[in-house]
Formats: structure tokens, sequence, C-alpha cells
């Protein structure tokens, strides 16, 4: 060993296993993706990960890195080790496959409980839907349409945790991206979706979501702005009609 | 109605209680430190509330701002914690019955200096 070598323990097994240590020599400029891939390539080729792009364009190289999910393409070791360790885990709040690729089914199913996609009425014979850049709604949407769907909110959540069935803050955030969006036919049921405490009611605004995300999503902004919109429909009703 | 709009509801009425309670502490506070200038004795305060129209006014809406937001609060904490039966739902009802009875009582109370 090195005096230059980094400890690295890495989780090993299912949602039961154990911090397995592996010694990785230390680059300039490493991220902690060239660290696991160096695991896996040069060490232990039984190590299971994912990952895709390596520059933060895809989102499947989420983990929890010295505690905190991170993307790990675009975290540099020199920006978080702890002496010479590192300890790289799995996302929390997702099943674990093997090591540290996590299940993301349940992750995408709750986009699509949200209604977290697109519906519209017009054809291809129809003419360009027009919206103004800088219109209320728009902007409101662009806000929080850049996320690429990597996770690590969601496994940041301390309502997640507690509470199973909440649809999560990348869910809800791409909810109020499309309670935005004009063009959208499906407002009422979304609205429906996302009331109450399996929805934006749970949040608590703690705000790990925010403070975490990769991109600077204010996932905590969006959940606020669903929770007065759906509460006002409830209530006295909205431009889509009442819920 | 559903389960998922009667929390939209809840979550409503505890928001718009909270800005109630919010303007209410305030000036509760303002007569607190108004009151305790010329001596904090029974006779002191009973001397300035009763008959006090305003008064009494003001501090029934401060009970029942508490009365909507305190028992839905707690029937959250206890849903969260718990999970969701018969005492999380049974024990926000005794809550709110409390601070309705105990709170106008007392309102009643310093109105009418106990001579009622």
């Amino acid at each position: 060993m090195s005096n230059t070598d980094l400890k690295v323990k890495v989780w090993r097994g299912t949602q039961e296993g154990e911090f397995i240590e592996y010694l990785v020599p230390r680059n300039p400029n490493q991220t902690v993706l060239d660290v696991v891939t160096y695991i896996q390539r040069k060490l232990d080729p039984t190590l299971s990960y994912r990952f895709a792009c390596r520059v933060g364009m895809c989102g499947s190289c989420a983990m929890t890195v010295n505690g905190v999910a991170r993307w790990t393409c675009r975290t540099h070791v020199s920006q978080i080790v702890k002496g010479d360790s590192l300890e790289i885990a799995p996302l929390n709040n997702l099943p674990v496959i093997k090591d540290l690729a996590t299940d993301m089914r349940e992750f995408f199913d709750k986009w699509k409980g949200a209604v977290g996609f697109f519906k519209g009425d017009k054809t291809r014979h129809d003419d360009f839907a027009k919206v103004e850049p800088e219109s209320t709604q728009r902007q409101l949407a662009n806000a929080g349409i850049e996320c690429i769907g990597c996770g690590v909110c969601y496994s940041s959540c301390e309502v997640v945790q507690s509470r199973p069935n909440y649809l999560g803050p990348a869910a809800l955030n791409r909810a109020w991206t499309l309670t935005n969006d004009v063009r959208d036919v499906q407002q009422l049921d979304r609205l429906r979706a996302v009331a109450g405490d399996e929805g934006c009611h749970a949040c608590h605004t703690q705000g790990s979501c925010t403070e975490r995300c990769p991109k600077k999503i204010e996932p905590t902004a969006s959940i606020a702005g669903l929770k007065k919109l759906v509460a006002r429909a409830a209530v006295r009703g909205s431009k889509w009609g009442k819920l | 109605m559903s389960q998922g709009v009667l929390q939209a509801k809840l979550w409503y009425a505890q928001r718009i209680s909270a800005m109630v309670l919010g303007l209410c502490v305030s000036i509760h506070l303002l007569i607190i430190f108004y009151a305790i200038r010329g001596g904090l004795t029974a006779e002191e305060i009973l001397g300035r509330t009763q008959g006090n129209v305003p008064f009494a006014i003001f501090y029934e809406i401060f009970v029942l701002a508490c009365f909507v937001h305190a028992p839905i609060g707690l029937a959250n904490i206890l849903e969260e914690t718990f999970s969701r039966g018969f005492i999380s739902r049974l024990l926000p009802w005794v809550l709110a019955a409390l601070i309705l009875v105990l709170g106008s009582t007392a309102v009643v109370g310093v109105y009418t200096g106990g001579n009622v």
C-alpha cells in the first residue's frame, strides 16, 4: 500500500450485506465513479453498479457517498474525502438489487402515480401551442423542468423514509411543472393524485431534496406550490374545476 | 370526499388558523406587557377585563383558532408516529373539545369576573 492509497469501503450484498474495504490509488481529478470503476475493473469484477454517461446527463450513477446521496460522476474525491477514507453505499429508500445498484421501479412508478406525464389534446393537424417564454406559468415550469430522475432527492427525503407510500420530491416536482403546462389536459386528476398525506401535504419542508439536488432544482418550492394549489382547489375550486 | 381532498382541506384550515394565531399571539404578548405595568394581581387584571367586549371577542377568536389548529397538528403527529387508527382519530377530537370548552370558559370567566 502506498501512502496515497484511498481506503474505500463499498457495500456488498443486497438488503443484507456488509462493507468491504478496498485500496484504490489516488489520482488527480479522480471522481467517485472512477474509484468504483477501478475497483470493478482491477480488484473485484463481481462488483455491481450502474452508470452510463459519466458527465452528469443521465442520472444513473447516484450513490450514497460518505452518508450523502450524490452523483458519483460529478463528485471529485478531493471534495468529500475524509482523511483517506470513502464509504460508498447504494441510494437510501430504494430496494438494493446488488451492491451499489438499486431497484428504481418504485421511484418511477410514483412519477406515474403523481400523474407526472404529459397529455395534450392537440393533433398534428393543429397549430403549435403558443407559450410565452416570459409568462408566469412557463417560468414556474422552467424552475423544475431540468430534473433527470437520478433519485438523489428521493434517497435524501426523511418523509419517504418514514412513509413508504409518500410520492417523493421528484414525482411531486414533475407534477408541479405539469400543473404549469398550459397544454396539459389532466390537471384535476393530477391534483387529486398529489393531494393528502401520500402526496404534497406530507412534506415537512425539511429541504434535504433542495439541498442535495445536483441540478439545483428546488422540489421543496414545487411541493409548496402544489400544497397551495391543491388546497385552494379543494376549498374554493380552481380554473380546472373543484376537487 | 376522498382522503386526499380531506387532508388538503385540513391543511388549508390549519394554514389559515396559523395566520390568525400569529396575529393573536403578537397581540396577546403586547397585552401582557401592557397588563403588568401596574402590578400583577388578579384584581388588577379582572378590573380591566370585566365587561370588556372587544377583549372577550379577541380571546374567543384566539380560542377558536387554537381549536382548529392544534387538533389537526396532533392528528398529523399521531398518524405519522403510530399510523392511522382509533386512538389517532379520537385524541384530536378530545383535544379539540378541551380547548373549546376550557378556553371559552376562561374567556367567560375573565369577562364576567366569575359572577355569572
